[in-house]
């Protein structure tokens, strides 16, 4: 392939798109409310449509036949090069939102850059997607709020959850190989620099919601490298099996 | 690249006109402005649309009955999605507006008060059933990807809110 790094770069940015988007469909008939319930399969909704719109492009670059769904639905678990943190699972509603949120933040920074690409095709995806994922980032912001600043109880399991997952933030800041090439043709972001903001915006929500920042400096890392946790095998079993079992199925 | 101006031909806009959103089907395409070009070039409608949400699954639906309007006027024609300008709720044309009031959903503010609704909890959208600006925010996201749900605090009605994408 001419343009690998290119077409690595897309796919680890719509990997955590499609597999927290996954992830969030999951919740569709099991909210906690019929509000939150439509909220999470929206925001799923949206990460899809954008994700739609990487793998397209990917294919167009990739130029040997496979589509967007070969792309989605057809590689193995080492092939997908999400962030750890976008697999872990709906443990309960404060793992979800904390998850939800914890991504926002770094999405929302990160569209934010990628709109700046020099490759056209990915600073207009940006620009249409920054505006969605600015919803999402005050749906996940505010419910944090409301969790930690609600009752004891959940203060406590909000608490628990942000803990837990804390141990995957840092990899959202670790290059890859394609990030370090693409960053120096200006058409990737330099996700490093991206690091310190983020933990101060972090920081600065979750004293609102009368949480502690957590003070674990050992962090988990590898789904950029393919290398992901027990947890996203029995996601993509999930994910994958209508086009495993019957291969080139159309809706 | 940043053509917000809309390029169709003058004998084309009744024919699309008549198609509507899916899930919103008071709305005609035209007034919800995701009918960005459609030329004909070589006895082929060239249409370009940009979808409201990345998401949307309504783009597809919009897609194919775009075809078959243009087809039952004698058409062929080829309908592409773009993502570039993205598109706003500016575009909406007053009609369009109108249209979706009528409904029941209440149209979108400016990119301000929007926000000062979803996020300040001020009451800001007006009831599409009795007029009253005493309506509180249930939940940002709604029935589709585009509305949020609202309810008003005087006559109770429950109903869609569309939000500003700008």
């Amino acid at each position: 392939m001419k343009n690998e790094h290119l077409y690595n770069y897309i796919l680890g940015i719509a990997d955590n798109s499609l597999i927290l988007g996954q992830r969030m469909g999951e919740l569709c008939g099991h909210g906690p409310t019929l509000e939150t319930d439509i909220a999470c399969t929206n925001i799923s909704l949206d990460l899809f449509g954008q994700v739609r719109s990487y793998f397209q492009y990917a294919a167009k670059i990739a130029g040997d036949g496979r589509t967007e769904d070969d792309i989605a639905m057809l590689r193995k678990e080492r092939d997908y090069k999400n962030v750890l943190l976008a697999e872990q699972p709906n443990t309960n509603f404060a793992y979800t939102i904390g998850r939800q949120f914890l991504f926002d933040v770094y999405h929302l920074a990160f569209l934010a850059e990628l709109q700046k690409s020099s490759d056209l095709t990915l600073s207009v995806i940006a620009n249409k997607c920054i505006k969605e994922v600015s919803y999402h980032e005050r749906f996940s912001s505010d419910w944090v709020k409301r969790l930690g600043d609600g009752t004891e109880e959940s203060n406590q399991k909000m608490q628990e959850a942000i803990n837990d997952l804390w141990t995957y933030t840092d990899e959202l800041f670790h290059q890859t190989e394609a990030d370090k090439v693409m960053v120096e043709e200006g058409i990737g972001v330099d996700v490093t620099k991206l690091k310190v903001n983020y933990y101060k915006s972090v920081s600065e929500l979750l004293e609102e919601a009368t949480l502690k920042t957590p003070e674990s400096k050992w962090f988990q890392k590898g789904g950029k490298q393919g290398i992901h946790t027990e947890h996203l095998g029995y996601l993509l079993a999930d994910l994958q099996f209508m086009q495993r079992a019957y291969p080139n199925m159309e809706w | 690249m940043t053509n917000t101006e809309q390029n169709i031909e003058e004998v084309l806009i009744p024919i699309l006109a008549k198609v509507s959103d899916p899930e919103i089907p008071v709305l005609s395409i035209m007034d919800m402005g995701v009918v960005r070009s459609a030329v004909i070039v070589n006895d082929i409608v060239k249409i370009e649309i940009t979808p409201t949400y990345s998401g949307c699954p309504a783009m597809d639906v919009i897609g194919d009955d775009m075809k078959k309007a243009l087809q039952d006027a004698g058409y062929k024609s080829e309908v592409n999605l773009i993502l570039h300008p993205a598109w706003t709720t500016d575009w909406i044309t007053p009609k369009g507006r109108q249209a979706l009031e009528d409904y029941g959903i209440a149209a979108p503010l400016d990119a301000e008060a929007d926000k000062s609704v979803l996020l300040e909890g001020k009451r800001l959208v007006v009831c599409t059933n009795c007029g009253s600006q005493n309506t509180r925010l249930v939940s940002q996201f709604g029935s589709t990807a585009c509305k949020a749900q609202f309810q008003c605090d005087d006559c109770q009605e429950p109903f869609d809110y569309f939000k500003c994408l700008k």
